[in-house]
């Protein structure tokens, strides 16, 4: 299933979410066709708003485009966290959450949600907490001025569990009548309510952290060796490790404040991207964006159009995800990690 | 470039030094093998001159000027360290570890070009393991990695280079291999080496200065022939020595026979 890393496969990378997303703003109960779904787009940007229809206009620009645009962020943004992670912390088994972001930024929203915030207050509190979190597990694996990746992967555990316990507490003591089935939803995931507003606050964020990683994707490399030997190939050890994790971090915490909990998308693409294009994170890091954009936009499609009522979102990431992987694990026999 | 090290001590635990008053000195194309018994610091020295760890006292210096005083993009341009062949990772080819070694001439997002991809392909030519260019670090023996290590020490146009005891770990040929790589990397393109090594034997080689530690933190250091005697092994390692000259078609090779533990 290795497949070279050259010119064809850059440019279907690269096409791939386009026509995804192009494939996905006709699908849903008011159904658009390829044809009228691209005419709607261009014309819009070419200026000519004429021979649109105002129902398909108001369709694809009010209620799918954003979320569309929310789906590809989250899940490039995930997949690449997951992906830097991984290889900073030399394991293959991190995600985005091990430093325990998406814990803290839950726990964020479902204070928020009890005490009856807007959806917006949501969101802010939610980012704060996530990095309140990641910085609590940095601090506390500092020893003598040092921490090592071990001591930061133990700490992002403990804290992880900790506002897990926080956010148990939240829902012991939150109203069941209304307030619990609100925090439980949201903490599942889903894209629903989510307006330009919130992608005004949330973008910016995740492109940031994202272009970072990118920046950064050939260090990747390096910063997975052990790190006296990155350190004497002259690279900024601890600059690269506080700059991978501030960009994760604003990439998952921003996620987590507009969508919940999106588990597995950081897991399983990465490693869907390592099977077919080999570890180097160069070719990693922008088919883990590509990948993780469309992955995305196809299970919100889902979510929104299999049935009548909309499916959180961590419940579809987790039941087409797993045996996805699983296959793929029986398959290859993890020979990629 | 010549590399110094002047009136330096290292200690992990207060008053217990682990290196006390090291001074040495190497050239250009000069080979330094570093010998001491396990515990003595050979590791930590080689650390510490490096400036991975740093000196309690005293100082290292490139052409006189303290290594704390150079931009640590530039010492690593000079000094390239090649660490022990062992937990490295899985999913990188040799040529994507070879390249790796161009990062000190790169900036800060910087990416790897054809010049770095083209200096890297010349670095596993020198040492002749072009033909493992594609194969994956997780797949290859442990002499091929060590070669492939050399080669991308060797990617980054060092003066220097450190290597952590290079031949340990490996079978007597490829122990050959790597040090006539390092003899020949010395002689032909006058890159100064330092090794660690268990092997007095293979101080006697290829070295042309030893420095020999003790677990007190002690140190010696000379011609390789004046520090490696029998008396002095004998002193650093409590081991009675034999140290003779075997001929060969009229050459003639150093052989360290450990006769007994010394009481």
């Amino acid at each position: 299933m290795k497949l070279p890393y050259t010119l064809p496969s850059k440019a279907i990378l690269l096409i791939l979410p386009f026509f995804t997303a192009l494939l996905c703003v006709g699908i849903g109960r008011y159904s658009i066709s390829i044809g009228e779904s691209f005419a709607v787009l261009f014309g819009v940007f070419a200026g000519n708003t004429e021979s649109i229809s105002p129902q398909a206009f108001s369709v694809i620009f009010n209620i799918r485009l954003p979320r569309i645009a929310l789906a590809v962020l989250c899940g490039g943004g995930l997949a690449v966290s997951g992906t830097a992670f991984q290889a900073l912390f030399t394991n293959p088994l991190a995600t985005p959450d091990t430093l325990g972001v998406a814990s803290g930024a839950s726990f964020g929203a479902a204070l928020a949600l009890l005490m009856g915030f807007t959806a917006l207050g949501v969101q802010i509190v939610a980012l704060v907490f996530g990095l309140v979190a990641v910085t609590l597990s940095y601090s506390i694996s500092k020893i003598r001025g040092k921490s090592t990746i071990i001591m930061v992967v133990l700490s992002g555990l403990v804290v992880s569990s900790m506002f897990n316990a926080f956010v148990s507490v939240i829902k012991y003591v939150a109203d069941p009548e209304n307030q619990l089935p609100s925090i439980t939803y949201w903490l599942m995931g889903s894209f629903t309510s989510v307006g330009y507003q919130n992608l005004a606050i949330g973008a910016p964020l995740i492109l940031a952290g994202v272009g970072t990683i990118f920046a950064l994707r050939w260090k990747l490399n390096i910063l997975s060796l052990n790190e006296d030997e990155a350190r004497a190939m002259g690279l900024n050890v601890k600059l690269m490790r506080l700059s991978v994790i501030v960009a994760a971090t604003l990439i998952t915490g921003s996620t987590v404040a507009m969508c919940g909990q999106v588990g597995w998308v950081g897991l399983l693409i990465p490693h869907t991207c390592r099977m077919v294009f080999g570890g180097n994170n160069s070719r990693l890091v922008p088919s883990s964006i590509s990948l993780g954009a469309v992955f995305m936009m196809v299970i919100d499609t889902a979510a929104r159009a299999a049935t009548a009522a909309e499916i959180p979102i961590s419940i579809l990431t987790a039941t087409i995800g797993a045996p996805f992987f699983i296959l793929l694990l029986r398959k290859t026999g993890g020979v990629w990690l | 470039m010549i590399f110094t090290v002047q009136h330096a001590s290292f200690e992990y635990h207060r008053h217990t030094p682990v290196l006390k008053d090291m001074n040495f000195r190497v050239e250009p194309g000069q080979v330094l093998a570093v010998l001491g018994p396990n515990g003595a610091g050979k590791t930590t020295l080689l650390k510490c001159m490096m400036g991975l760890l740093n000196w309690k006292e005293g100082q290292s210096a490139i052409d006189g000027t303290p290594l704390p005083q150079i931009h640590y993009r530039e010492i690593w341009r000079k000094i390239a360290y090649v660490p022990q062949a062992k937990n490295q990772p899985f999913s990188f080819t040799a040529e994507e570890m070879v390249v790796m070694g161009r990062n000190a001439h790169l900036g800060l997002f910087g990416q790897p070009g054809a010049e770095d991809y083209a200096c890297a392909r010349r670095a596993m030519e020198e040492v002749g393991v072009t033909h493992l260019r594609d194969k994956l670090c997780g797949e290859m023996s442990g002499g091929e990695m060590q070669m492939l290590l050399i080669a991308r020490a060797l990617s980054t146009q060092p003066s220097m280079l450190v290597l952590d005891e290079p031949e340990s770990n490996l079978d007597f040929r490829n122990q050959l291999v790597i040090l006539s790589a390092i003899e020949r990397l010395a002689r032909e393109r006058h890159i100064s080496c330092i090794f660690n090594t268990h092997y007095p034997a293979h101080a006697l080689k290829i070295a042309s200065h030893a420095l020999l530690l003790t677990r007190g933190g002690e140190s010696l250091f000379g011609p390789v022939r004046e520090v490696v005697n029998e008396e002095n092994m004998r002193g650093a390692f409590d081991v009675n020595v034999r140290i003779d000259e075997v001929w060969v078609d009229r050459k003639s090779y150093a052989s360290v026979l450990a006769l007994s533990v010394a009481s």
